[in-house]
């Protein structure tokens, strides 16, 4: 990695650093031993709720739905006043331009998952074009998918490039690179995907599809924050981060935030630089809200269904 | 020969199908009338409570879907493997002051009292249905559906025989509970969720704490994903304060605090009823055997 002390050469992917599985696991375990209550726990859930990609990613979405969801992110649960909206919602490029039209003026945001989510097992060309129809349909951000076949063969140049090409497909859209850990097998490869992707241009980068077991889970979320770490010393750009798929409750997604404020800092503890991929979790979260404002425990009959 | 080092039992709580330790990490010494210390038992926190009805509300929707003569069949089976571990229970029961004598009438009965519930399963809602007579051309059925979660504060009197007489009438329909066992005499609630451990009940469908009516009874009666609670006991205030509280989501409310467990009236199909909601349905009739009808 000496050589690329200036930014103009890349370094060599195949030197990223290997990671101490068992370090990483230990040091992930002890995040969530932190206490959290009471006013920092009420902060806490209100910064998660403002976090969240409110996601759905179904073949059996409708227009009617991506509507309800655009209401929920802006209108969490009106029963509870002065709530934040979700930082954005997440859909199928097919959707964006209802998600966009329904969340105007809002300023939450549509994510459009693009470049054949959720295998990316498309021609270059396909994946462009998927992407460009989403910006073009309004997308405020891109969730694009590395291809993981080409990156197990070694083919880093082939990722890189496609990174790149989708980077500029992008225009001034923000390109999250969702890695798809659970294909990936080993923190070492994770560590070096993270690499090439932030290399390439990635804005953020992103666990996981959601479609694949195991998702985002707090040790690959570590490795990503450390390699987002160890690229803002070397280039001083910030990357952002975004763990998606398994977090589906508040108490986890305090023990996501303390590890990046230990991490990467306050910097990061915003949803400019941090996201949560979810679907059941701002639900959670707003059940623990009410539990803090009322000292009722919460049933979920009395929020919305999503 | 050497005195063997005793080989103590750890008393633990009954949640979702496992036995944790308290999260709050306390204990309570439990004691029989001489003061003799048997055991410690879990001092369960408000947080047990709720990981409790969590694990309740997510064994609902499998509890009260299964055939009810399938629930009939598990709760046999509880009584089955109560029947084979009497001679644990008259131990404890020993332990907590009765006399031999009195322990083993109190385990029969309590194992006759899952047999009989075990019986009304799959025979209560043709009991208790209705066909009712309406002045359209529709059939109109009312039928008994569970209420949900019922929070259960056991007999504090009995160490086994309240217990079952509240738990079984209350899963026979459906409902899952979360039960507060006795004070007292806690030893026999945490044995039975061993049997019920080995009872093919599913975890989550029966959820058992230790610990102090004085501590929980509150959430017990707040918590908002609870749809019924009961309680056993005569003390005034806690029964206003299950009164104002329940109101909150309109929790139904039980109070059995005048029956005699160990006579007849401690088992009826009423305590199943208590806990079922009534759903009535209107399906258009078609003239079926008429001029013009389609069969």
């Amino acid at each position: 990695m000496a050589l690329a002390s200036s930014q103009n050469i890349l370094p060599d992917f195949r030197l990223s650093p290997r990671i101490d599985q068992i370090g990483v696991e230990e040091r992930a375990a002890r995040f969530t031993t932190r206490s959290i209550k009471a006013d920092a726990k009420m902060n806490g859930l209100l910064l998660v709720l403002n976090m969240i990609d409110l996601t759905t990613l179904e073949g059996k979405d409708t227009p009617g739905k991506v509507k309800q969801l655009c209401y929920k992110g802006m209108h969490p649960h009106d029963a509870i006043p002065g709530l934040p909206s979700v930082a954005a919602i997440c859909v199928y490029p097919s959707m964006v331009k209802i998600a966009k039209k329904a969340l105007e003026g809002s300023g939450v945001k549509v994510a459009a998952v693009a470049t054949a989510f959720p295998s990316g097992q498309a021609p270059k060309d396909v994946k462009i074009r998927d992407t460009k129809f989403a910006v073009s349909e309004g997308a405020d951000e891109i969730d694009m998918v590395i291809s993981r076949g080409k990156f197990h063969e070694g083919e880093y140049n082939f990722v890189f490039d496609e990174i790149a090409a989708i980077k500029e497909a992008c225009g001034t859209a923000r390109l999250k690179v969702i890695l798809e850990t659970g294909e990936l097998g080993t923190y070492d490869k994770v560590r070096r995907a993270s690499d090439i992707a932030m290399h390439a241009g990635a804005d953020f980068i992103k666990t996981s599809t959601g479609k694949i077991q195991p998702a985002a889970t707090m040790p690959v979320t570590l490795v990503m924050l450390e390699a987002i770490r160890d690229f803002y010393y070397k280039t001083g750009k910030m990357i952002g981060m975004k763990p998606a798929g398994g977090i589906s409750k508040s108490k986890l997604a305090l023990h996501y935030l303390v590890m990046v404020k230990e991490t990467l800092g306050n910097d990061w503890l915003n949803n400019e630089w941090f996201r949560f991929g979810a679907s059941s979790l701002a639900n959670d979260v707003l059940m623990q809200i009410a539990k803090e404002k009322t000292g009722l425990y919460q049933s979920a009959n009395y929020f919305s269904v999503d | 020969m050497e005195k063997r080092l005793e080989v103590l039992k750890t008393y633990k709580i009954y949640i979702g199908g496992q036995f944790p330790r308290t999260e709050s990490g306390r204990f309570y010494a439990a004691k029989n009338a001489a003061g003799q210390q048997l055991a410690n038992v879990c001092l369960s926190s408000r947080k047990d409570f709720r990981n409790a009805v969590v694990a309740a509300r997510g064994a609902f929707g499998g509890w009260s879907g299964r055939a009810a003569f399938n629930r009939s069949q598990i709760l046999y089976r509880i009584g089955e493997m109560l029947e084979t571990r009497k001679a644990q229970f008259i131990d404890e029961l020993v332990q907590q002051d009765l006399t031999v004598a009195q322990a083993t009438t109190e385990v029969n009965l309590a194992i006759d009292r899952l047999i009989y519930y075990a019986g009304w399963c799959d025979k209560f809602q043709q009991v208790f249905s209705a066909v009712n007579p309406v002045a359209s051309s529709h059939f109109n059925f009312s039928v008994q559906e569970p209420t949900g979660v019922v929070a259960i504060i056991a007999p504090q009197n009995t160490s086994l025989l309240g217990l079952v007489s509240v738990m079984a009438p209350a899963i026979a329909s459906g409902n899952t509970c979360v039960i507060l066992a006795s004070e007292q005499k806690p030893l026999c609630a945490v044995t039975f969720a061993e049997v019920l451990n080995s009872s093919d009940v599913p975890g989550g469908v029966i959820n058992i704490l230790t610990g102090k009516i004085s501590e929980l009874a509150k959430w017990f009666a707040e918590h908002m994903d609870v749809n019924a609670v009961v309680y056993c006991e005569k003390d005034a205030a806690n029964k206003n304060m299950f009164r104002e509280k329940a109101a909150v989501n309109l929790k139904r409310v039980h109070f059995y605090d005048n029956v005699n467990w160990t006579a007849d009236e401690g088992q009826s199909p009423y305590f199943i009823t208590d806990l079922t909601e009534v759903k009535t349905t209107w399906h258009p009739v078609e003239n079926i055997a008429g001029a013009g009808g389609g069969y």
